[in-house]
C-alpha cells in the first residue's frame, strides 16, 4: 500500500515537471501570438506595418476629441507615443476624453489609424459620482496652485 | 485522520446544521439585494449597470474558486485514494459550472452598454469560457463512461490539468492587453471600488458562498448515496 502510494506521488511529481515545462512554452508561444490590441509604443516597434484589422488600445487624450459631422478625430495615448485615429460611426456611452478605448480597424501609417469599430474600456475604479466630483475638485486645486 | 472525512459524519452535520445555513444565506441575499440595487450609488461613468458586479464578481471568484477545491480533492483522491474526496468533487461541479455560466452571462450583459459589445475574445473572456468547458467536460464525463472507476480516473485528470486554468484567468489582465479591466479588489494593495460599493459586493459574495454551502451539502448526501446503490448492485 505504502509503496503504491509512494509511487504514485513520483508519477504525479515527474508529470508535474513535464507538465510545467510544456505550460511555460505553450504559454510564450501563446503570449507573443495572441495580442488583443497593440499600444502607440508597440506600433512604433513593429518591424513591418501589418496588412490586417487589428486593434490599437489606449487613453483617449483630453481635448482631443474633434466632431465633423458624424466623423470624429482624437487621439489615442499610451502617455509615452500618441496615434490620431479617425472614426465615423456610433461612440459608445463611455468613450470619454481621460478614459481608455480600444479601436479596432486598419493602419495606415505609424502615426495614422482608420477605426471601423470603437470599444470602450472601462477601468478598474468603481466610485459614486459625488466621490468623482470631489475629486476632480482636489486634483484641480492641486493644478493650480 | 480518515475520519474526519467519514462520509455518515458528513451527513449528520447536514442535517443538523442545513437549517442555520438557510437563514444565514437568506439573511444575507436579503441585505446583500437591497444594498445593491437600492442602497448603493449608481457609478460616476457606468451609471446604473454597475449593479450587474454585485452578481458578476461573486460568481466569478465562486467558480474560480470551486474548481480550485475540485483540482484539490481530485489530487487528494486519486494519489492517497480516500474515495470521499471524489465524491466531494462530484457534489462541487455542478455548482461551480452554474456560477461561471452566470459570470459568463453577466459579465456579456454588462458588456454591451460598457464596452459597446457583447463577447470579444480577449485573454480574460477566453480563459473563462475555457473554465465553461472543463466544468462541462468534467461533468459529462461522469455521464459518458460508464465504468465509475475509469469516470473517476478521467474526471480526476481532467480538474487537475484544467487548474492551469486558474492562474491563466486571474493573470490574464496583467499578462496581456486586455478589454477586461484588472482585478479592483487585491489582496495587498487598498481596493479600487469606492467602500459604498464594496460592502454589497462583499455581502453578496457570502451569500452566494453560503448558497454553495448549502447545494455542496445536498449534492453531498445525493452523490453518496448514489455510490452506496451502485456498489450494492455489484
Amino acid at each position: 500500500m505504502l509503496i503504491n502510494k509512494n509511487k504514485r506521488l513520483m508519477i504525479f511529481l515527474v508529470s508535474l515537471i513535464t507538465f510545467l515545462i510544456i505550460f511555460k512554452f505553450l504559454f510564450n508561444t501563446l503570449r507573443s501570438n495572441t495580442i488583443y490590441f497593440f499600444s502607440p509604443s508597440e506600433i512604433l516597434k513593429l518591424s513591418k506595418l501589418p496588412e490586417k484589422k487589428i486593434r490599437i488600445g489606449g487613453m483617449v487624450k483630453k481635448n482631443s476629441i474633434n466632431e465633423k459631422g458624424d466623423k470624429y478625430e482624437f487621439v489615442l495615448t499610451d502617455f509615452n507615443q500618441e496615434i490620431s485615429v479617425t472614426y465615423s460611426g456610433i461612440l459608445p456611452n463611455l468613450f470619454v476624453e481621460g478614459q481608455g478605448a480600444v479601436v479596432e480597424g486598419k493602419l495606415v501609417s505609424r502615426k495614422y489609424f482608420i477605426g471601423t469599430k470603437i470599444l470602450a474600456k472601462h477601468d478598474e475604479n468603481y466610485m459614486p459620482k459625488e466621490v468623482a466630483d470631489s475629486l476632480k475638485k482636489i486634483n484641480n486645486t492641486k493644478k493650480i496652485k | 485522520m480518515k475520519n474526519i472525512f467519514n462520509s455518515r459524519r458528513i451527513i449528520n452535520i447536514h442535517n443538523s446544521y442545513l437549517d442555520l445555513l438557510k437563514i444565514i444565506f437568506l439573511i444575507l441575499l436579503i441585505i446583500g439585494l437591497s444594498l445593491s440595487f437600492f442602497y448603493s450609488p449608481a457609478d460616476y461613468l457606468q451609471g446604473e449597470t454597475v449593479r450587474i458586479m454585485y452578481v458578476h464578481v461573486p460568481s466569478s471568484w465562486l467558480a474560480l474558486m470551486i474548481f480550485s477545491a475540485m483540482s484539490v480533492c481530485s489530487l487528494i483522491s486519486l494519489i492517497f485514494k480516500y474515495r470521499i474526496f471524489t465524491i466531494f468533487t462530484k457534489s462541487l461541479a455542478p455548482i461551480g459550472f452554474t456560477f461561471s455560466l452566470i459570470s459568463i452571462f453577466t459579465g456579456s450583459l454588462w458588456g454591451q452598454p460598457t464596452w459597446g459589445t457583447f463577447w470579444t475574445w480577449d485573454a480574460r473572456l477566453t480563459s473563462m469560457m475555457l473554465l465553461v468547458f472543463l466544468y462541462i467536460s468534467y461533468i459529462m464525463s461522469w455521464v459518458l463512461i460508464k465504468n465509475i472507476f475509469t469516470a473517476e480516473k478521467i474526471s480526476s485528470l481532467i480538474s487537475i490539468f484544467g487548474l492551469a486554468n486558474i492562474p491563466l484567468i486571474k493573470y490574464s489582465v496583467i499578462w496581456w492587453n486586455t478589454l477586461h479591466q484588472p482585478a479592483s479588489i487585491k489582496f495587498l494593495e487598498k481596493s479600487t471600488i469606492h467602500e459604498s460599493m464594496l460592502t454589497p459586493l462583499i455581502l453578496m459574495f457570502f451569500a452566494f458562498a453560503c448558497f454553495s454551502l448549502m447545494v455542496f451539502l445536498i449534492r453531498f448526501k445525493v452523490e453518496s448515496f448514489k455510490l452506496k446503490v451502485l456498489r450494492e448492485k455489484k
